[in-house]
This record gives C-alpha cells, sequence and structure tokens, in this order.
C-alpha cells in the first residue's frame, strides 16, 4: 500500500483523498466494541458468555408481523407462482421517478406514523439508498464542499460519514447538555449560528434527527414552529431526519416538520427551506431492503435529489413488495400499533431493570434505545478518559456492546446509548442481570480504587454508596425471590415475561 | 436558486441532452400494439427484454429462493437485517463465478475484491470518487455512453477528456488517439488518472480487440495511471469471437499481480446480461486494497437491497441455469441483432458491424442534408416525431462525425421490431435520398457489403498494422 503511493514520479497512479483519509469515521476506536463482538458473539445456547449487542439499533420486535403478511401474500412477491406475472415488468423498471403504486403506499405510511395529522404527496417522495443515501443527497443538494450544517449534539456517529466524506460539507456542532435534558432550544441554535457566521463559515441550514438518535426523546411542537421559523427568518434549510417516527410508544404524540409546515402561515415558513430524510429500516425494521426517503418540500430538491437517486434506487422488487404492502391498510394500522405497545413494554422493562441497579436513563418516549446515565460510575468524574475506560470495561468485563457518548459528540462524559429492540426477551433478560452484577461489585471496587485527590469525594460518596450498596443488596434479595435472575424460572407476574 | 447547491443548479446532471429528451417524448406517446399503435417505438433504451422466460421458469422450479426460505426455512427475519456493507458472500461468490464463466473460465476473479453497488451508474461514480480529486480527468473513447456524463462527473467534480475515435477504423482506439487525448488534457491543465472504456462498447456493439486492449494495457503502464472496463455487456456477446476482457489481456502478458495490475479495476452489473436494470445490482472489481476497503464504505450510499441478493444468489449459484441462459441469450440476441440488420439493409442502411451489445451503431450519414450535427439533430427530430422512434442521435455520445445512431433491438418484441423497421424504409424511402439509394440500391449494397467484410477481416487479424481509410 505505501509503495502505491511513493511509486512514480508521476502522481496519476495516487488514489484520491476521499479514498484515503479518514473522514468515513470508521477508523475510530468506537468500532472497538463492534470488532470485540464480532469475535465473540452472544448466543443464548451455543456461546452464552459472548458479548451482547446493544450498539445496533435495530428493531426486531415486529418482524414476525411482516413475515406473516408476506406468507399470506404471495402476490406481492414477484418471485412466487402468485406474483410471477409480474416479474419481468418488475425486474425491467428503472425509473428513477420509482413505482408509483410504493410512492403511494410510502406516502400513505408516512401519514399513518404521524397519526394521519398530515398527508404526504406521493410526487415529492424520492427513493435513494436507506437513510444513508438520503442524508447524503440531500447535503448534495442543498450544500457544497466548505458549506456548513449545523448539527445539535449528540448526534448519530455516522452522520460525520453521512454529510460529510464525499460532499465536503462540514458539520459544526449546536451542543445540547443534560441541563435540560438535552433538550434543543433555539436560543442554543441561534447562539451556534451566530458564531459560525462570526467565524466567516456559509452555514446553509439545520439537520437533527427527530425522534432523536441517540436520546430517543422528541422535540415538542413549540420548539419545533420556532425552528421552522428561526431558518425561514435566516434563509437557511432545515432538513428533519424522521428515521425513528413510528417508534414513538408513550407520552405526547410525535411533531413531524411536516405538520408545522400544515400549521404556520405561508408569512413564517419558506417551505423551500423544508426537508425530510425518512427510511424504512427503523420503523418497520427492514434496514437490509434499503428503503431510503428524500421527501422536500422544494420542487427543485425533489428534481435534483430524484436524478441523484440514480446512484441508488430502490431494487424494484423490494419497491413492488412494499408498495403491496403498505397499502393494506388493516395490515398497517395493526403494524404500527403493535410495534409502538412492543417498544413500550420493552422500554418499560429495561428501564426498570437498569433502576434496579441505580442506573437512570433519560427519560425518552421513543427510538430503539435508551440514554443511559452511567457519570456516577466514571473513575474520574468529567473525563472523557473515564468514559472510555468505563466503556472497554463494559465490553471487556460485563460483556455488552454499547455506545459511549463521545462517539455521539456529547460535550458530557458519563453517558451511553443501549439498543434494547435488537434481541429477544431472554437476552435482554440475560444483559439486565449482567448490568446489575456488575453495578453491585463495581460499588465496592470504586470505593478500592479511588485516587487520593478523589479520596474527599469519595468518603462522601462512601456515605451514599454504602447506602446505595444496601440498598442494592436488598434488592437483589427480591430479585432473587421474585425468581428474577434465575434463568428459566420466571414469576408469571414478572415485567420481564412478555404477556 | 442561491440557496441550493452548484450541483441543483448546474447541468451536470446531463439530462438536457437530447438522449433523455427523446425519452421524454416516447413517455408522452408510448407504443402499444393494442391500445396506441401508432405511437413512439422505444429504441433508445438499452433493455434486454428476450430472456425473462428463462429465469421465470427457473424462479417455478426453485420456490425456496422465490420464498426467501433455505432448505424450507424463512430466512426473511435473516435477510431483513442484513445490511453488511461486505454484501451477501455467497452472492458474492456467485457473482464471481458467473463473471468467470462470461470469461470461458479463462481467468479467476476473488469474491472477496468484489464491491457491490447499487448498480453500475453508483459503481462507476464510486471508481471515481476513489481515483480522482475534483478536476482531475479520465480520458474516454468516443462515442460513450451518454449517462456518463452524470455518473463519472456531476458529483465527483472529476472530468472526462474524449479520445476521438473514427468511422474510418470502425471506430477502434488508436495510439495516436490517446496520446492526443492525454496531451489535450494537460492543455487543459487537467491532471490524467486514468481511461475508462466500456467493453464490449456501448453504443458501438463491438468488443474491444485484443490489440486495443494491449493498446490500453500498455498506455497506463507507461503513463502510471489506471484503467476502469465497464464490462457489464460482457454476457452480451454474441459474434463467433469470444469475449476478450482486460483481465485476461493482464494475464497473457504475465501482468497478474503486479502493481499494475493493481490499476486495473472492472465494474459490472446484471441490468444487461440478465436484464434485471431494476434490481439495482452493479460491482466493482480492483485488486487494489485500499480501493476495495473505500469503494466498501461508500457502497453504504448504494447497497443492494439483501432480499435480492439472496435470490441472485441462488440462481447464479445454478451453474446449469447460468450456462443455458448464456448460451441462450447469446442466440436470441444475434438473431435480433440480425433482424435489425436486415432489415435497414433493405432500407439501405448499414451499421457499424457489431458482435455484442443491446443495440446497432447505425451509419444515417448518407441521409443528412449537410454533414453537420445541426442536420443530425434534424434528422433526429424527423425520426423521433415524424417516423415515431425514438433512437439516440450520436452527439448525445459524443461521436465525433455526425450522422450516426444508435438503435436498440432487444427491448422489444419481433412483431415490434418488424413493425419499427417498416417505418423507417417508408420514411427513408420518401426522402429523396432515399429515392436516390432505392435505385442504385443494387450497387450500393454490393459496395457496403465489401466494407463490412473488410471491417470483419481488421476486427479479427491480431497484427498491429494501422487500418487503411476506407
Amino acid at each position: 500500500m505505501g509503495s502505491l503511493i511513493k511509486s512514480g514520479g508521476v502522481s496519476g497512479a495516487i488514489l484520491s483523498r476521499i479514498a484515503t483519509n479518514d473522514q468515513h469515521g470508521e477508523n475510530s476506536e468506537y468500532f472497538d466494541g463492534w470488532k470485540a463482538y464480532d469475535k465473540d458473539p452472544f448466543h443464548l445456547s451455543r456461546n452464552p458468555h459472548g458479548i451482547i449487542q446493544m450498539g445496533l439499533a435495530e428493531n426486531q420486535l415486529c418482524l414476525d408481523l411482516i413475515k406473516d403478511w408476506i406468507k399470506e401474500n404471495p402476490k406481492a412477491s414477484v418471485c412466487t407462482p402468485e406474483g410471477v406475472y409480474q416479474f419481468s415488468d418488475i425486474a425491467n423498471f428503472q425509473d428513477y421517478h420509482g413505482l408509483k403504486e410504493f410512492r403511494q403506499a410510502i406516502a400513505n405510511f408516512m401519514g399513518k406514523a404521524r397519526g394521519g395529522r398530515v398527508t404526504f404527496d406521493p410526487e415529492r417522495i424520492v427513493m435513494s439508498g436507506g437513510a444513508t443515501g438520503a442524508n447524503e443527497t440531500i447535503m448534495f443538494c442543498l450544500a457544497d464542499p466548505g458549506d456548513v450544517f449545523l448539527v445539535p449534539s449528540p448526534y448519530y456517529a455516522a452522520f460525520d460519514r453521512d454529510l460529510r466524506w464525499r460532499t465536503g460539507v462540514e458539520i459544526v456542532p449546536v451542543h445540547c447538555s443534560s441541563s435540560n435534558n438535552f433538550k434543543l432550544t433555539v436560543e442554543a441554535v441561534e447562539w451556534a449560528y451566530k458564531k459560525a457566521v462570526q467565524s466567516n463559515k456559509n452555514v446553509k441550514g439545520l439537520l437533527f434527527t427527530n425522534p432523536s438518535n441517540p436520546l430517543g426523546t422528541i422535540l415538542d411542537k413549540d420548539t419545533l414552529k420556532n425552528l421552522v421559523r428561526f431558518v425561514t427568518r435566516n434563509n437557511i434549510h432545515l432538513v428533519v431526519d424522521e428515521i425513528y417516527a413510528a417508534t414513538v410508544f408513550a407520552g405526547e404524540n410525535f411533531a413531524s416538520v411536516a405538520e408545522v409546515v400544515k400549521d404556520l402561515d405561508s408569512s413564517e415558513v419558506n417551505v423551500d427551506l423544508i426537508h425530510i430524510v425518512y427510511s424504512l429500516s427503523k420503523d418497520m425494521g427492514l434496514p437490509g431492503f434499503r428503503v431510503g426517503i428524500v421527501y422536500s418540500y422544494n420542487d427543485s430538491v425533489v428534481s435534483c435529489a430524484r436524478k441523484m437517486s440514480s446512484f441508488g434506487l430502490v431494487s424494484s422488487q423490494t419497491q413492488f413488495m412494499l408498495a403491496s404492502m403498505l397499502s393494506d391498510d388493516s395490515f398497517v394500522d395493526n403494524f404500527l400499533m403493535e410495534s409502538s405497545k412492543r417498544l413500550g413494554i420493552r422500554h418499560g422493562v429495561f428501564t426498570l431493570g437498569l433502576k434496579k441497579a441505580d442506573i437512570n436513563c433519560l427519560i425518552s418516549t421513543a427510538g430503539l434505545f435508551v440514554w443511559m446515565d452511567l457519570r456516577h460510575l466514571l473513575r474520574v468524574r468529567n473525563s472523557f478518559e473515564s468514559e472510555i475506560e468505563l466503556w472497554h470495561i463494559i465490553i471487556d468485563k460485563v460483556k455488552l456492546n454499547v455506545s459511549p457518548g463521545s462517539s455521539f459528540q456529547c460535550t458530557e462524559p458519563g453517558w451511553f446509548r443501549v439498543c434494547f429492540a435488537n434481541m429477544d426477551d431472554d437476552t435482554l433478560h440475560v444483559a439486565l442481570r449482567r448490568i446489575q452484577d456488575f453495578v453491585s461489585k463495581n460499588s465496592n471496587k470504586t470505593a478500592e480504587k479511588a485516587s487520593d485527590n478523589d479520596k474527599l469525594i469519595q468518603n462522601n460518596n462512601a456515605k451514599k454508596q454504602k447506602w446505595k450498596q444496601s440498598n442494592l443488596r436488598l434488592s437483589f434479595r427480591r430479585l432473587y425471590e421474585d425468581g428474577l435472575s434465575s434463568p428459566g424460572i420466571m414469576s408469571p407476574h414478572s415485567p420481564l415475561l412478555r404477556t | 436558486m442561491k440557496q441550493l447547491s452548484t450541483k441543483v443548479t448546474s447541468n451536470g446532471h446531463g439530462q438536457d441532452s437530447s438522449y433523455f429528451l427523446g425519452w421524454e417524448e416516447y413517455e408522452k406517446n408510448p407504443y402499444d400494439e393494442i391500445k396506441n399503435p401508432n405511437g413512439m417505438i422505444q429504441m433508445g433504451l438499452a433493455e434486454n427484454q428476450l430472456c425473462f422466460d428463462l429465469i421465470e421458469s427457473w424462479l417455478a422450479k426453485n420456490p425456496d429462493a422465490a420464498s426467501l426460505k433455505r432448505k424450507g426455512q424463512s430466512i426473511f427475519k435473516e435477510l431483513a437485517l442484513f445490511q453488511d456493507y461486505h454484501g451477501m458472500p455467497e452472492f458474492k461468490k456467485a457473482m464471481a463465478e458467473f463473471m468467470e464463466e462470461i470469461r470461458g473460465n479463462r481467468v479467476t476473479f476473488d469474491p472477496k475484491k468484489i464491491v457491490l453497488a447499487a448498480g453500475s451508474t453508483s459503481a462507476n461514480e464510486t471508481l471515481m470518487f476513489c481515483l480522482a480529486e475534483p478536476g482531475d480527468a479520465f480520458l474516454l473513447p468516443t462515442p460513450y455512453y451518454p449517462g456518463f456524463d452524470r455518473d463519472l462527473k456531476w458529483r465527483t467534480g472529476a472530468e472526462i477528456v474524449p479520445i476521438h475515435c473514427s468511422s474510418s477504423n470502425g471506430f477502434q482506439i488508436t495510439e495516436s488517439a490517446l496520446q492526443q487525448a492525454y496531451q489535450q488534457a494537460h492543455k487543459l491543465g487537467l491532471k490524467v488518472k486514468g481511461v475508462l472504456v466500456t467493453n464490449p462498447s456501448n453504443p458501438l456493439g463491438t468488443a474491444l480487440t485484443r490489440r486495443e486492449l494491449n493498446l490500453l494495457v500498455d498506455f497506463i503502464t507507461s503513463k502510471n495511471i489506471h484503467l476502469i472496463s465497464d464490462e457489464i455487456y460482457s454476457g452480451t456477446m454474441f459474434g463467433f469471437e469470444q469475449f476478450i476482457s482486460v483481465m485476461d489481456v493482464l494475464k497473457d502478458k504475465k501482468l497478474e499481480n503486479t502493481e499494475v495490475s493493481k490499476r486495473v479495476h472492472v465494474v459490472y452489473s446484471l441490468s444487461k446480461d440478465l436484464g434485471l436494470p431494476g434490481f439495482r445490482v452493479g460491482a466493482i472489481y480492483s485488486n487494489d486494497d485500499m480501493i476495495v476497503s473505500a469503494a466498501t464504505k461508500m457502497s453504504s450510499f448504494g447497497l443492494v437491497s439483501s432480499q435480492t441478493q439472496y435470490l441472485l444468489s441462488a440462481l447464479l449459484s445454478d451453474k446449469k441455469f447460468t450456462s443455458q441462459y448464456l448460451e441462450e441469450n447469446q442466440k436470441r440476441l444475434k438473431s435480433r441483432q440480425k433482424r435489425l440488420v436486415s432489415g435497414l439493409e433493405s432500407a439501405g442502411i448499414t451499421c457499424l458491424r457489431s458482435n455484442a451489445g443491446l443495440f446497432c451503431w447505425v451509419d444515417m450519414r448518407h441521409l443528412l442534408d449537410t454533414n453537420t450535427f445541426e442536420a443530425e439533430l434534424d434528422l433526429w427530430k424527423k425520426i423521433v416525431y415524424n417516423v415515431k422512434l425514438n433512437i439516440s442521435p450520436g452527439s448525445s455520445c459524443h461521436c465525433t462525425e455526425p450522422g450516426w445512431f444508435r438503435v436498440c433491438f432487444a427491448n422489444m418484441s419481433e412483431d415490434t421490431l418488424d413493425l419499427a423497421l417498416k417505418r423507417l424504409k417508408t420514411f427513408v424511402e420518401s426522402t429523396d435520398c432515399g429515392r436516390m439509394i432505392s435505385r442504385s440500391s443494387h450497387e450500393r449494397l454490393k459496395s457496403l457489403r465489401k466494407k463490412t467484410v473488410s471491417n470483419w477481416v481488421f476486427r479479427v487479424s491480431w497484427s498491429d498494422r494501422v487500418p487503411d481509410e476506407r
């Protein structure tokens, strides 16, 4: 590899900067967790001591519903005897407008996922290679190399690749903090915007995921309205990645930016600035099918994104199947309801289990993960080094792959994103037990390993810890009595059991 | 809008070209045997619709693959969740073996060096992102596929500098044309990163000769640049010559596992050979680990749907099917091409003799009022609007000589092809030129056949001599 770069006085052979730089972000140490998991993946029976994958935001809770639907609807496949009469037309179909029925079905699904409070125009639905492709495409449409997009942190780690790598666009984070539960405020955005402009950066827009990854929180409608007003006032774009729209399981209804566009007066919102990114990877749990959507209220962007979709069209085989599935209203209604229910139960079980280990999470009502607060377990408070150290302990000793907050550009050490929807109940139970065991052991170790500097703090904390420990042990005894910690013996009233 | 990127406001997508305008006209008034018999016949779309029946009957015999099952067990969940950008190993293995089979098993492809992409559209763009900085140039022989202007340049910022090929030698690539293009790039202040060829050629319908391939490999060796060989039509070779891949040449020149071989990359797709453009299956093959690694990460922006990977891995692993398919596909393409060629001949029109592809490169220079591109466009408009055939004018393919058109033959039924030929013949005979031609058609065809034979003789020859002007 080195010789390639050294060879030849003529630099023709050398690869591009994009090919050789690290901007894809994959050489980051954050992939250590994944690598460890790949080497030693957990399996309930075959490898019960392996690493449990809790770093992958997948939704595995409702695949049975989809599988059943496919079985009962063989015509939706162009390969079955019932559907093969469509094979040649579909296999031949590469029009970048996409199948009309597919666009209509997606528009239908998107509307239902937002409780029918807003409708989507199939003519504005543009395909892309997953949300990954959609986010990159929207950047290519809205920004030139060197332009800036503001992105609230903590944010999805792969945005560094998707938004920047091949586009040359820069990300300027809008840091959110635990002091107000990481809520995104207009003031914070305004401040970040002014600062960027003052440093002569060409800010093209604001992009965020709502519901949030990694927080699992949804933005309240008023703030969303004010952000729409803000971008309109300053003539910059707003891209909302609503990939987790249908993973809301509790609390307030999810307010899509589409709703806000509908509600606001035309003097308050310039719709040419509003764009939505969507995908079926999380709401439906179908990341393998690569269904990404760019939805823009700006005709030029729709037109351009559509031409760019040639670089990442959805397989017509997949379009055809989903067109059929997502236009089945009774299936969609039931799916959305059931998915929300199962996510809610899973979230409840997980957070309850964490509470029993004295671990709190940011209160969240959506997403496939929790934003776990482990600041109290850091060896040194407010230290990213300690966060990474703790993270390695979690991978190597607790045998869980979780994602450290710093990988999401979080400015406060000690937060971790932990996924809960990508495994079955038994595995979740094992993960919870490991966490609870680790915490009870660690409360002892913390007292032992304290440095001289920390001794004072530790003394104060030690009193708290002792109280905690005795409480923990009490709760563990209770857990044991409840039979929650003994595999195979589940109390019928245990919240861990799915009814 | 100032607020949008320059990519939105520029013409870099290349869609204002006549190539795409013809399509738009077709969309407004598409031919249908029953519903719209006077509509426009689409002959501008290089699709292969000749062998769907073979795939459909395979599906009927292979219910497991058809219904997302493996050994009778549903693997739906596994597929639903599979988004690994390395791609399905069984699929890449099947692709590698299929590519080997197309090349007569003379060369091997390592599945680990295959990177999947969403069609060759995505594969070509990804390679550009890996090899070129904005402003760097790739040399392409003309005429070339109009979509390259978008695929290679639009979002990458790369430039294309043409290698001019002419009808005087059947549009073959010559050493002097290569050198001229290279120097032209330098004159324009562009750094040349490589050469990209489509082999077999679109729009010519001819496979590169061994002489040309040797020339290309020698050229990139001496200039220390890359060679991309888009072999998307490799399975459509129907002439009695074998398809020679750039991989064959590397092997024969004993350049395998050398530094040069790391600069030779193959692009492939199932859109033409298998007629499955809707499924978006493209691939990059490279001997350079860094490129494989970078391109693999980039494939995140356009992965192949897992259900499609699964279906096709089963299809392509069935060796009985693939060998029957390749043979039958070639047979049907050959017969269809012959039908077009003889139909054109009876209208006094000749084509470049072709041995591959889904189209012919048709010589209509004698139908031009003047030897200009304006005249070519005029003729094209007449053919599109009056004759109601959508064909692709050579200028949209950056041909340097006016009067050539690409006409597709594999994307319609035989009856539709016959109708198209009938319309064309009627049109030609109605023009002054046509009337002259039919008067002296006997003489003309005789001399045309001589030309055709000499082209054929040249093509099969392996010698280095420069062809005579004809």
